[in-house]
């Protein structure tokens, strides 16, 4: 792509900077390697190859910048993709290929896809390619059988509960939440009462000026509730957050990206770096979708997140590993 | 005289033992046909249980078996039964002794439900 687009505010109604044109303009290129950046209150949308073109006080020279990566689903083997571990290695060659490094990697879970002890070993052996600290949240798959206890073993020291914490980096507030355990009948993901109390409190003396990263397996916001794609009581989680001025939600599971604004709150789902999954309602189920071989690794991803003082959006880019 | 007294203590003991092979045999063929009678199957595919509800005679025994190409488990609402994690060709059986409706789900894919209803 070698378009250079500049969208202009038509009908500002939330007052938020992005109008339903812009942003939904915007959201058809997220998936191909765009980068939408929000500045002085006008969406701009650059291409990946082009990123060169953008100026001093664009994302690309952000003050922090990290990779989500999700969905490693390390022990699946089926057809959508016989080999998550060389997906995996082509997701860190990507990582460390990027001309802006990232201070460290957020993983949004399903790490493993049977949480089999060699599962997370193989993870972690490839993920050290990378050189950086990576922060983890469990995702269902990493928490069979044991309640998590194996999760929190090895990626939890210093976690609360059932293994959520939060951490800053640079001035930005990452909080990493898990809504995937106790899981009832015919629900969606929860987070539940204790972590709800724990979340109150930890953001409770923070300035609103603070910028907030959270992270969790399971979409905070409803994407397809007919098969699970939601969390039953984020809405009190993101009650706790309504004073801060710049909110960034970044989620897994869907094995598909995904963007959405709603106030001060940006929403985004990573691609997996194992299978694709079909659009909501676009298939009878949720399950890996095979598409063929030479495709794969263009519906697989990495995220890219940058942080610059003084804007009101964490600039998020999505770029697919072929 | 005691030669008779002989064959009559060998033969009683063959006799019982070929009495027993007997009946036992009789007994085992009528357990395997009541076996085959009382287990039924639910196919586990496309993220849902197939049949979604089932009805069976008490003392059957269902056997889930796993045909989705991602793992699921089977657990009980009310804690009667909980699966291990079933991964593709998996089984997991359960022998329903009391009358009852018992809803079940996924555990990892919790919008997956079904229903055993015994009678």
């Amino acid at each position: 792509m070698t378009k250079k687009v500049k969208d202009e505010i038509l009908h500002d109604h939330n007052q938020d900077g992005i109008d339903r044109r812009g942003f939904l303009k915007c959201m058809a290129w997220a998936g191909t390697g765009a980068l939408c950046v929000m500045q002085g209150g006008v969406l701009k949308s650059y291409s990946l190859s082009r990123l060169s073109d953008l100026g001093p006080s664009a994302a690309a020279a952000g003050e922090l910048s990290f990779v989500q990566i999700s969905d490693s689903h390390m022990g699946f083997n089926k057809p959508a993709n016989p080999d998550v571990a060389g997906t995996l290695k082509a997701a860190v060659d990507k990582i460390n290929a990027l001309s802006n490094a990232p201070e460290f990697l957020l993983h949004t879970g399903d790490i493993s896809h049977l949480s089999k002890p060699e599962e997370f070993d193989t993870v972690d052996q490839i993920l050290k390619a990378t050189r950086k600290e990576v922060f983890f949240v469990p995702g269902e798959h990493d928490v069979l059988n044991d309640d998590g206890a194996q999760f929190r073993e090895r990626y939890g020291k210093g976690a609360k509960g059932a293994g959520w914490y939060s951490f800053e980096k640079k001035g930005v507030h990452f909080i990493g939440l898990v809504n995937v355990m106790n899981l009832k009948a015919g629900g969606l993901g929860t987070l539940g009462h204790e972590q709800l109390e724990w979340l109150e409190d930890d953001v409770k003396h923070l300035k609103s000026s603070t910028p907030i990263v959270v992270f969790a397996h399971i979409p905070l916001w409803t994407v397809y509730p007919d098969w699970g794609w939601g969390t039953d009581d984020s809405a009190q989680a993101l009650a706790y957050l309504k004073k801060f001025g710049s909110v960034t939600v970044l989620n897994g599971h869907i094995h598909q990206t995904m963007q959405k604004v709603e106030g001060n709150v940006t929403f985004h789902t990573a691609a997996s770096t194992a299978f694709p999954q079909p659009q909501p309602g676009k298939a009878d189920s949720p399950g890996p979708m095979k598409v063929p071989a030479e495709q794969l690794r263009s519906v697989l991803g990495i995220t890219d997140v940058n942080y610059v003082r003084g804007q009101q959006a964490l600039a998020v880019v999505d770029s697919s590993l072929a | 005289m005691r030669r008779r007294v002989w064959i009559l203590v060998l033969a009683a003991p063959v006799v019982a033992a070929a009495v027993l092979l007997v009946s036992g045999a009789r007994g085992f063929a009528a357990s395997a046909e009541q076996a085959q009678a009382s287990n039924v199957e639910v196919k586990i595919d496309n993220f849902s249980f197939g049949p979604t509800t089932l009805t069976v005679a008490a003392g059957t025994t269902v056997t889930w078996t796993n045909r989705d190409d991602i793992p699921h488990t089977v657990v009980s609402d009310d804690k009667v039964f909980k699966s291990k994690v079933l991964d593709t060709d998996e089984k997991f059986s359960y022998t329903f002794t009391r009358p009852g409706t018992y809803g079940y789900f996924c555990s990892i894919h919790p919008k997956m439900t079904g229903k055993v209803v015994v009678q």
